[in-house]
């Protein structure tokens, strides 16, 4: 709103004037809260004993951090972390609780070392960062080198609007190759730990079943508890 | 043990949704946020949901693990063999350009299949993964 429109319109014009003028600190207010409740739930990570509680917690973290990256206008990470990190890595994690049980052991070692370490690795990344360019500054060194050219693809219509995934599955194909190579790799990997051990012994598969009875009887699916073994061979 | 009446109803309300949702943003991709990665992961959510709510028994009838592990490979496959057929159309591996006269659509195309083949890895992992984990009893 220009100055001139103030004195205009009274009283609607001066709230509106006034939100105008606060607007670019929302955005970092947004983000301080954001900040802060991540080293809440950071610290109540590391509080935590109940390792359900943690599961949670970790759960909230990526959330928050999914909401931080919406703030720094990277959508497409915020999607990502949302789907993966709130929602995948924690319905996994409660799985492998199932496994495990929930809660921790208490341990008797001194935290000295650990602390030290932490502090040492924390020193040493913003030591780092000190030698980064300002943050959000348009003439970074990496917004010199390859940058342009993608975007002015872009602004041309030579390449879909959405320029992340114009540089993801066409200029960097090779690069999401290899990563659609690496989620193949981890998976085949994780399949085999999981599944190449009770498949080669008789007796454990047993018990899995029984324990998949069990589980459809409490879910009270019985068209899946008629079919006991067979089932899951076919 | 039928407490879980409204949960049940709810997840049947809200799964198809989550599915549509899982496609608007793969074919979205090229336009708004998102693309195969995040796709899939929602694909796989929806199926991973049915199956904490109906069972595991329930969820390898809609997604068997058969069909599951037959598409860990597969989308590298498609993603792989994009290029091949690039590389066949004269131009470089993973260059789209040949797919359409238009240059634009031609990308988008070659954009479009490529992230199929990210969603169908994506998606078949996290359930593939998901499975593994949920048969195995607790010991």
């Amino acid at each position: 709103m220009t100055p001139l429109a103030t004195p205009l319109a009274p009283a609607a014009g001066h709230v509106a004037a006034a939100v105008e003028k606060v607007e670019p600190n929302v955005e970092a207010f947004i983000m301080m809260v954001v900040l802060t409740l991540l080293a809440a739930i950071t610290i109540a990570i590391v509080k935590q004993r109940n390792m359900f509680g943690v599961v949670i917690l970790s759960g909230i973290y990526s959330f928050l951090m999914a909401s931080l990256m919406m703030v720094l206008d990277a959508v497409d990470v915020a999607m990502t972390e949302a789907s993966v990190g709130a929602g995948i890595s924690t319905v996994l994690l409660l799985a492998t609780l199932h496994l495990t049980g929930s809660m921790e052991y208490p341990q008797h070692r001194s935290i000295a070392i650990p602390l030290f370490v932490s502090l040492a690795v924390g020193a040493i990344l913003v030591w780092g960062t000190i030698g980064l360019p300002e943050f959000g500054i348009a003439d970074a060194p990496m917004h010199q080198h390859v940058a342009p050219t993608y975007i002015e693809y872009s602004k041309n219509h030579q390449m879909p609007p959405n320029m992340v995934t114009a540089v993801l599955a066409d200029f960097r194909s090779f690069d999401t190759f290899g990563e659609v190579t690496v989620v193949f790799t981890a998976g085949i990997g994780v399949l085999l730990l999981l599944q190449g051990g009770w498949r080669a012994t008789s007796n454990n598969r047993r018990d899995d079943d029984d324990d998949e009875d069990v589980e459809d009887a409490v879910h009270g699916n019985k068209e899946g508890s008629s079919k006991t073994a067979g089932g899951r061979n076919a | 043990m039928r407490l879980d009446l409204i949960l049940r109803v709810g997840a049947k309300l809200v799964l198809p949704f989550i599915l549509l949702f899982a496609l608007y943003v793969q074919f979205h991709g090229d336009y708004g946020p998102g693309g195969g990665f995040q796709a899939g992961v929602i694909a796989a959510g929806m199926v991973i949901l049915y199956a904490i709510i109906f069972g595991i028994r329930a969820a390898k009838q809609i997604a068997p693990p058969s069909i599951v592990e037959f598409m860990v490979p597969l989308g590298v496959l498609i993603y792989c063999g994009t290029g091949i057929v690039s590389l066949l159309l004269g131009y470089n591996y993973l260059d789209f350009t040949g797919f359409h006269p238009d240059f634009l659509r031609a990308h988008e195309w070659g954009i479009l299949i490529v992230e199929l083949g990210v969603l169908v890895t994506v998606s078949s992992t996290m359930i593939a993964m998901f499975y593994a984990f949920a048969q195995r009893g607790r010991r």
